[in-house]
C-alpha cells in the first residue's frame, strides 16, 4: 500500500494542493504548506518508491538559495515599476481626459463611441495597464453617454469590459512579465510577440462594432453633432497629422545617413514634438490657427503616446531593459501628474501603498510556488505531468487545445498569478518536448488568461463593470429621460459575444504562429506576411480617415522596426 | 488573554508601522533604476551596485511589507469556497491555517535563514558581480522579513481566538471580490466627481 502511495505521490500531491487552495486560505502559505507536508512525507516513503522520490533532507536547506533567487530576480522587479506608473497615470486623470477627447472625435459616427471606448482602452492597456481602472473609468463615464443616446445594453457593456481587459494582453502588461519569467524568456520577447496579436485583437473588436453598426444600425446609434462641444474641426486635426507626417518624414530622410535603421524611430519622435510644441504655442499665444478640437485632441493624445514610446520604443530598439523602461515609465508618469497639477503627497503615497501590497502578495505567491515546485519535482511532479501533456494525442495542436481549454476553466476560478506560478512552470518541460516555441505559448496563455476575466460569473472586469452600471432607474440629467437600470444579464450577455472574438483570436495565434514568432526578427519572405493581417480589412469602409491606423502609428513603433516575418515552421505535419 | 492581546496590537502597530515606512523605498527604486539608465546611456557608464541597489531596495519593500499585508488581510485566497460560508466557519479556517499552514512555513524560514545571513556575514561576502555589494544586507532583509512574518502570524493567532471568543470585533473582515470592485469604484467615482468640480 505504502509503495503504491509513494510511487504516486505527484497526483495525490497535486489533488490535495486543490484541496488546500479550495479551503480559502491564502495562496501564499497554502502553497508553502502543502510543499513542506508533502516534503515530509516523501523523505519518509523515499526508500519504498523505486526511485521515483529524491528528496532528502539536506535538499530542504536549499530553501534560503531559493528565496535568493526571488528577491535578486531583476525581470520581477519590474513589476513594481509599471504597477506604480499605472497607478499614477490613472490618477492623474488620463482615462477622463482620454475617453472625453476621442469620445467626442469619434460620437457623431454610427458606432462611434463604441470605436472610442476600445481605442482608450488600447491606450490605457499600453499605459496604466489596470483592468479595474479601466473598466471602473470607461463605466462611469462612456456608459451613461451610451446609454443615454439608446446603444443596445448589451454591445455596451460587452464593448467596455473588452476593452477594459486589453490591458492584460497589450504590452507592458503585468501577466507578460510574470509569464516571461516562469517560462524562461525575456520580457522584450514576450512584449514583442504580444504586440501584433494584441493589435489585431483591437481590430477584431472594431470589426465586431462595424458588423453590428452595418447589420444592426440602431444598436450603436450616431451621436447628434451638438454633443461635440469642442465644436467641429476635422479639418484642421488632418492638416495636424499631415504635418506631422511631413515633419517624420523630413527628418527620416535628413537622419538616415547618419543614424541608420533608426532614423524612423527619431523621424517619429520629432514629427510628433514638433506638432504638440506647435499646438501648445498655438493654444499659449492664441494664434488661432487650430481648431479646439484638433487642439484638444493633439494636447491630450500626445502625452501619452510619447509615454508608450518611451517606455515600449525604447524596449523595442533594445536601448533599455523592461525594467529600466518600467522605471522610466514611472517617472514619464510621475512628471506627466505633476505638469497637470495631479501630483500630490497623498496621491504619491496611494500609489506606493497600492504597489507594495501588490508586490508583497505577488511576491509571496511566488515564494510559496517555489517551495511547492522543490517537492513536487522532487516527487517527479514535472515528469508526470509532462507524459499527461505529450501523451494527448494530436501533438501540438492537440496540446494547444487541452492547455487552452484547462486553463480557461481554471481561469474561471483561480487568480491568473496563481495560474501562472502553479501551472505555467509545469507546462515548460512537455511544450519543449514537442518542440513548442516558449513565447508562442506564453502569448496563447496571457490572450486565454485574459479571456478569463471576462467570463460569467467570476470574470473581473463584470465585476467592475456591474458596480459602476446603474442598479437602479436614474433620470438623465441631460435629457430628462428615464433610464433604466443595466441587468446583470445584460452585462453578461454582452461578454459571450466577446468571449467569442477571443476564441476565434487565440484559434487564430495558434493557427498563424508567424503572428506571435517574428519577435525572432528573422526575414524570411515577404509574402508570407499578408497571411497574417487578414482580421484587419472590416475597419476599411465604414470609419472615417481617423481610424485606428493613424491614431496607432505614433505609438506603435514596433512593426516599422521589427520587419515581419515568417519562421520555420512550427507545427509539425 | 488581555496580555496577549496588548502584545499582539504592538506587534499590530510595529509591523503596520514597518509597512507605512518601505513603501518608499519603491519610489526611491523607481528613481535609482531611471537614473542609472539614462547615465548608462549618455555616459556609457554602468555599475553592478546601482543594479543591485534596485532589487535590494524592492527586496526590503515586499519582505517587510508582507506582515502588514497580512494584518490588513490583503494576501490573495481563492475565495470560491471560503466566500459562501458563515464568517464563523471562515474565522476557523484562518486559525486552522494560521497554525497549521503559516506558522510552521515561517518558523521553518526564520530558523533556516538566520545561519544563511551569519554565514555572509563571517566571510563578508560580496556579490560575485564586477562592482556589486555585500550580500548580507539584502540576506537580514529576507530574514527580517520573516521574522516580522513570524511575529505577525503570532498575533494574528492570538487575534483570532480573541474573535472567536468574542473578546474583540473583528479587526479585518474578509472582503470578497465584488466587494472589493464596489469599494474601489464607489471611491473612484468620488474622485471623478471632486475632480469635475474642480474643473468647473
Amino acid at each position: 500500500m505504502l509503495e503504491l502511495i509513494a510511487q504516486d505521490m505527484a497526483p495525490i500531491m497535486f489533488a490535495s494542493l486543490m484541496i488546500f487552495l479550495l479551503l480559502g486560505y491564502p495562496v501564499a502559505f497554502s502553497l508553502a504548506a502543502n510543499g513542506l507536508v508533502f516534503f515530509a512525507i516523501g523523505v519518509w516513503l523515499a526508500p519504498m518508491s523505486e526511485g521515483t522520490i529524491t528528496l532528502d533532507w539536506p535538499l530542504l536547506f536549499t530553501m534560503p538559495q531559493r528565496l535568493w533567487g526571488v528577491i535578486s530576480s531583476d525581470t520581477l522587479l519590474a513589476i513594481p515599476f509599471f504597477t506604480f506608473m499605472g497607478i499614477i497615470l490613472e490618477k492623474s486623470g488620463l482615462a477622463e481626459d482620454l475617453l472625453d477627447t476621442v469620445g467626442q472625435l469619434f460620437g457623431p459616427i454610427r458606432g462611434g463611441l463604441a470605436y472610442a471606448v476600445i481605442l482608450v482602452g488600447a491606450l490605457l492597456a499600453a499605459t496604466t495597464g489596470v483592468v479595474a481602472a479601466s473598466v471602473i473609468a470607461m463605466g462611469l463615464i462612456s456608459l451613461p453617454i451610451m446609454l443615454r443616446y439608446g446603444y443596445d445594453r448589451r454591445i455596451a457593456t460587452g464593448v467596455i469590459a473588452a476593452s477594459g481587459t486589453l490591458a492584460q494582453i497589450i504590452p507592458p502588461s503585468l501577466v507578460l512579465i510574470v509569464l516571461a519569467d516562469q517560462l524562461g524568456r525575456s520580457v522584450g520577447d514576450m512584449y514583442k510577440g504580444a504586440l501584433i496579436p494584441g493589435l489585431i485583437l483591437v481590430g477584431l473588436y472594431m470589426g465586431y462594432v462595424f458588423l453590428i453598426s452595418l447589420l444592426r444600425p440602431k444598436w450603436v446609434p450616431a451621436l447628434p453633432i451638438e454633443v461635440r462641444t469642442l465644436g467641429n474641426g476635422v479639418t484642421s486635426l488632418l492638416v495636424a497629422l499631415s504635418a506631422l507626417m511631413a515633419l517624420g518624414y523630413a527628418t527620416h530622410i535628413a537622419l538616415i545617413e547618419r543614424v541608420g535603421p533608426n532614423a524612423d524611430i527619431l523621424g517619429a519622435v520629432i514629427g510628433v514634438l514638433g506638432v504638440y510644441a506647435y499646438t501648445v504655442a498655438d493654444r499659449v499665444f492664441k494664434l488661432n490657427t487650430m481648431s479646439r478640437l484638433a487642439q484638444q485632441v493633439v494636447i491630450v493624445l500626445i502625452p501619452p503616446l510619447a509615454l508608450i514610446f518611451l517606455v515600449l520604443g525604447t524596449i523595442f530598439i533594445g536601448l533599455a531593459t523592461p525594467t529600466e523602461a518600467g522605471a522610466m515609465g514611472a517617472l514619464g508618469a510621475l512628471l506627466l501628474a505633476l505638469f497637470k497639477g495631479r501630483l500630490t503627497y497623498k496621491v504619491t503615497e496611494q500609489a506606493l501603498a497600492a504597489t507594495t501590497r501588490l508586490s508583497s502578495f505577488v511576491m509571496f505567491v511566488l515564494i510559496g510556488a517555489r517551495v511547492f515546485s522543490l517537492t513536487f519535482y522532487g516527487v517527479n511532479g514535472h515528469i508526470w505531468v509532462e507524459h499527461l501533456l505529450t501523451s494527448v494525442p494530436g501533438g501540438v495542436i492537440g496540446f494547444m487545445i487541452v492547455v487552452n481549454i484547462i486553463l480557461f476553466v481554471l481561469g474561471c476560478f483561480l487568480d491568473f498569478f496563481e495560474i501562472a506560478f502553479i501551472i505555467v512552470p509545469l507546462l515548460v518541460p512537455a511544450a519543449e518536448a514537442l518542440g513548442i516555441d516558449l513565447i508562442w505559448l506564453g502569448v496563447i496563455i496571457g490572450m486565454n488568461l485574459q479571456t478569463s476575466f471576462l467570463t460569467p460569473p467570476f470574470g473581473f472586469a463584470l465585476f467592475y463593470l456591474r458596480s459602476v452600471a446603474a442598479k437602479l432607474p436614474y433620470t438623465d440629467r441631460l435629457t430628462n429621460a428615464r433610464i433604466a437600470p443595466v441587468e446583470t444579464g445584460q452585462i453578461y450577455a454582452g461578454a459571450v459575444a466577446f468571449i467569442g472574438v477571443q476564441v476565434v483570436m487565440i484559434i487564430a495565434v495558434i493557427a498563424y504562429p508567424q503572428m506571435v514568432m517574428h519577435y525572432k526578427g528573422k526575414v524570411i519572405d515577404g509574402a508570407s506576411v499578408t497571411i497574417t493581417l487578414p482580421a484587419l480589412p472590416s475597419l476599411g469602409g465604414g470609419l472615417p480617415q481617423l481610424g485606428a491606423p493613424q491614431l496607432g502609428a505614433p505609438q506603435l513603433g514596433a512593426p516599422v522596426i521589427q520587419p515581419p516575418v515568417l519562421n520555420p515552421p512550427v507545427i509539425k505535419p | 488573554m488581555q496580555a496577549l492581546l496588548t502584545i499582539a496590537r504592538a506587534i499590530d502597530r510595529f509591523t503596520e508601522f514597518v509597512g507605512k515606512s518601505v513603501m518608499w523605498l519603491i519610489l526611491v527604486a523607481v528613481l535609482v533604476s531611471a537614473i542609472n539608465a539614462i547615465i548608462r546611456k549618455l555616459f556609457n557608464m554602468s555599475s553592478n551596485a546601482w543594479l543591485e541597489l534596485q532589487w535590494y531596495l524592492y527586496g526590503a519593500a515586499f519582505m517587510l511589507a508582507a506582515a502588514n499585508t497580512l494584518s490588513r488581510n490583503e494576501h490573495i485566497r481563492i475565495d470560491i469556497f471560503y466566500a459562501s460560508r458563515s464568517r464563523k466557519t471562515q474565522n476557523w479556517i484562518d486559525l486552522f491555517g494560521h497554525l497549521f499552514f503559516l506558522l510552521p512555513f515561517v518558523a521553518l524560514m526564520t530558523w533556516m535563514l538566520v545561519p544563511y545571513m551569519l554565514d555572509a556575514i563571517r566571510t563578508g561576502q560580496i556579490s560575485t558581480n564586477a562592482g556589486g555589494l555585500l550580500i548580507w544586507p539584502a540576506r537580514a532583509i529576507l530574514l527580517a522579513g520573516f521574522v516580522l512574518l513570524l511575529l505577525q502570524a503570532l498575533a494574528e493567532i492570538v487575534k483570532k481566538i480573541a474573535v472567536i471568543q468574542g473578546l474583540i470585533e473583528d479587526p479585518h473582515s474578509f472582503v470578497t471580490a465584488q466587494e472589493a470592485a464596489e469599494r474601489e469604484s464607489k471611491a473612484m467615482a468620488e474622485a471623478l466627481l471632486t475632480a469635475g468640480k474642480d474643473k468647473a
